[in-house]
């Protein structure tokens, strides 16, 4: 359980993100994430639960408003700041993301690039205490086996774990996973929803998770937040959840929440 | 903690050293075989660019000297691919392992059509002039031998592909083989075969553009005047011209190509 | 009937177009035979195209290898030399003008691009032969001046295909670089190289072959390769002499056309 007095890791001030075509992404966020919470957002897709996720580690530049990771702003973050910000926040995404042509161990060894002078990563020259933190990481997901395969020759759930392992050498405080079970069968969701509940209670990160599936969200999460057309319209600890509220953030027709 | 065995290719990274090191062997015996000189490159680029400082001030009034060479140019490559075309149809319907069920036929006459694409541009029009004389009938040899390689490749993959379902049943009706070939294969291709006789037309215009520097017709010949001249301010026109027309026929061809599709 | 009407309307239109078109067609090829200003062949034709012939089907076999360095062998290898120097500087050339060249953002315009695209449409169109000559200005006769030639003409085209494949790469890796806390070269190293790599290294085995052919002709320049020993066999007519080099020429490139193509599969 959360406890009250902790300073959040994630602190969200009055964010709003307007695209370049003058759609509008997020309209006035306002969240705070404690350490140690596994949080799991819902909503219709384009309910701007991707935007919000890039914009808490920058990969979306916010229009108005704030993100703090850990008390420091990465909305206002340049440079070598911005990057060690974002080395504190490690991200799984829905199509993994990994250089298919290379192999697991250099994709996992990426996770440590945050800690390394451009000239020594870029020779590969990579100390042996990250490759052990590397091995590691696969032994966790359970394909040390394939440690020196390229990724293109890994199934879709374990080229999503691979991504997992990256996450695990990265050692951030905080874990966001954007849809990260989307291309995964169910059997493969599972596991890799696992991976991310073992980094939660085991090591104490946060995580921030967007999920599809209602199923998958109860099952997870400790709090759910839920998020429509750009606005947060709903946000409860995971014990006082009920399928009406639920089946409410995505029927649209509701009375939760702050609507105007 | 239990690590697979990395094979020997693995741990040193053999495939990509490997391909390494053989390039770097070949570069440096080819090199050595060569005897390039690069300090020879830099110790007389300012030649290099006294040449370039001369092609940078055209000599525009030969400028209209250059409009009827370049016409004829674009007939060479014009009457070119089109004897190409007419002579490529047949050859690729027989090479075609879908119509000619012959392997022995079909391989023939493929090493044959292979043979022929080997063959340069410009050493067809060498060859061309000595047999026929100096002048644009070499060219348009040269170019329909050389645009006659190019289509009747396009082709036969091209009739390769398509459905063998109605070439099945004109033959099922009784039907004789040209009209297999008239009312299955044509009608199916013949978008796709105009399409490739476009950019094959592209290629032509630029081949012939040079073809004549060995006395095959177009404006090659005024290029290889000028050149011999050291008139470069002259080459600088017929260059500038040879990049408008190249240039013009590519848009124009690849506007009639996206419009077919 | 106003659906007839429409019909029949579209149907002229249509048949309009196609007679516009036919029409088109046949005013460009009467312009293209009749404005050509043909020459008369020469009286000698039909008997030099049997020399020709005979001098294929007797070729010059002592030529193949005489052990002075003049020999097909030896200038068939220097071909090849030409070739493979000149490809390997424009494939170095080539990555620069790529990255210039490719656009960031589909169908987004950019001057930058475009203006690289632009510099690659020129040096692909301007004539390899008066690089060459160009060429032989600065550094004198021989195979320099090809390799320089080659070099330089071949980046308009591989810098064209480089581009491209740098357009089709993945977004994603480089996402998730930016995202462990990477900068820009991170980027670069980690995830756009390993893509575009393997697609470079094909592109420029297929520049190779033609490049091969090109330089058999460079030679007609004075640019090194057998182009030289052919024009002057063509040119002192000896057919023997001719007949062994095109049989050369055309097992030399179906050689070097099947490995390239073997290895462009071993990396696809």
């Amino acid at each position: 359980m959360t406890k009250p007095e902790l300073k959040p890791v994630i602190d969200v001030q009055h964010v709003s993100k307007i695209y370049d075509n003058g759609t509008s992404g997020l309209s006035d966020i306002n969240l705070q994430v404690k350490p140690g919470e596994f949080v799991v957002i819902v909503g219709l897709s384009g309910a701007g639960k991707s935007t919000l996720m890039r914009s808490l580690n920058r990969l979306h530049q916010v229009t108005e408003g704030h993100v703090l990771i850990d008390g420091r702003s990465i909305t206002e973050a340049k440079g070598r700041n911005l990057r060690q910000l974002r080395r504190d926040v490690a991200m799984i995404f829905q199509n993994f993301n990994l250089v298919k042509q290379s192999t697991v161990l250099r994709n996992v060894l990426a996770g440590r690039l945050g800690y390394y002078p451009t000239w020594q990563s870029s020779l590969g020259l990579f100390k042996e205490a990250d490759k052990q933190r590397a091995y590691k990481a696969l032994e966790r997901v359970n394909l040390l086996d394939k440690v020196y395969q390229r990724v293109d020759q890994l199934s879709g759930g374990q080229q999503q774990r691979v991504a997992v392992a990256r996450a695990f050498v990265q050692d951030p405080k905080i874990v966001l996973a954007d849809e990260p079970t989307a291309s995964l069968d169910p059997k493969t969701a599972h596991l890799v929803m696992n991976d991310l509940k073992s980094m939660n209670q085991e090591l104490g990160k946060t995580v921030v998770a967007n999920l599809h599936s209602v199923a998958l969200a109860k099952e997870y999460a400790t709090r759910i937040i839920g998020l429509r057309a750009g606005r947060i319209v709903y946000d409860e600890s995971i014990q006082n959840v009920t399928d009406a509220d639920l089946a409410d953030i995505y029927n649209g027709d509701s009375s939760v929440g702050e609507r105007q | 903690m239990k690590l697979p065995k990395q094979t020997i290719v693995q741990r040193f990274h053999i495939r990509f050293f490997g391909s390494l090191i053989i390039l770097l062997g070949l570069l440096i015996a080819s090199n050595n075989f060569l005897k390039l000189d690069f300090s020879a490159l830099v110790q007389n680029f300012d030649q290099f660019l006294a040449l370039f400082k001369e092609m940078m001030h055209p000599d525009w009034k030969s400028a209209p000297f250059v409009v009827q060479p370049m016409l004829e140019t674009i007939q060479m490559a014009l009457i070119g691919t089109t004897l190409g075309t007419l002579l490529a149809i047949p050859a690729a319907i027989v090479a075609a392992r879908n119509v000619v069920t012959n392997k022995w036929i079909t391989g023939f006459v493929r090493i044959i059509f292979n043979m022929i694409r080997t063959l340069p541009d410009l050493l067809l029009a060498a060859l061309f002039v000595a047999i026929v004389g100096i002048g644009p009938y070499a060219g348009v040899l040269t170019l329909t031998i050389f645009s006659f390689g190019m289509i009747t490749k396009l082709f036969y993959e091209c009739i390769e592909t398509i459905d063998n379902g109605p070439l099945e049943a004109i033959l099922a009706t009784g039907g004789k083989r040209s009209a297999m070939v008239m009312f299955a294969i044509l009608p199916q291709v013949s978008s796709r075969f105009i399409s490739y006789i476009l950019y094959t037309f592209e290629i032509n215009v630029r081949a012939s553009t040079v073809l004549g520097y060995l006395g095959a017709g177009g404006i090659g010949q005024q290029l290889q005047t000028s050149l011999s001249q050291f008139r470069y301010d002259q080459t600088a026109v017929i260059i500038l011209a040879i990049l408008i027309v190249v240039l013009a026929i590519d848009g124009l061809s690849n506007f009639a190509r996206e419009r077919l599709q | 009937m106003m659906g007839s009407i429409q019909h029949r309307s579209a149907g002229v239109w249509h048949r309009t177009r196609s007679w516009f078109w036919g029409l088109l067609i046949v005013i460009v090829y009467v312009w293209g035979i009749f404005g050509i200003n043909f020459s008369k062949i020469q009286s000698s034709a039909g008997a030099v195209t049997k020399a020709v012939l005979m001098g294929i089907i007797h070729p010059d076999w002592h030529y193949v290898y005489q052990g002075n360095g003049e020999d097909l062998v030896s200038v068939m290898l220097q071909t090849l030399a030409i070739a493979f120097v000149g490809t390997i500087i424009s494939a170095r050339i080539s990555i620069p003008f790529a990255f210039w060249a490719a656009k960031r953002r589909r169908h987004h315009f950019s001057v930058l691009s475009t203006s690289g695209r632009i510099v690659l449409a020129v040096v692909r169109t301007f004539p390899e032969i008066v690089l060459a000559i160009m060429f032989i200005k600065a550094v004198g006769p021989g195979a320099f001046a090809g390799v320089l030639a080659l070099g330089v003409h071949s980046v308009g085209m591989l810098g064209k295909l480089f581009a491209e494949s740098i357009e089709a790469i993945d977004a994603g890796p480089g996402e998730s670089i930016l995202s462990v806390g990477g900068n820009a070269v991170n980027g670069l190293v980690f995830a756009t190289l390993p893509q575009v790599l393997p697609a470079f290294a094909s592109y420029s085995l297929y520049r190779f072959e033609i490049s091969v052919r090109s330089a058999t002709i460079l030679g007609m320049v004075g640019a090194g390769g057998v182009g030289t020993p052919l024009l002057f066999a063509i040119q002192t007519r000896s057919w023997n002499r001719v007949g062994i080099i095109l049989i050369g020429i055309i097992i030399t490139v179906t050689i070097i056309d099947y490995l390239s193509g073997w290895l462009r599969k071993q990396l696809g």
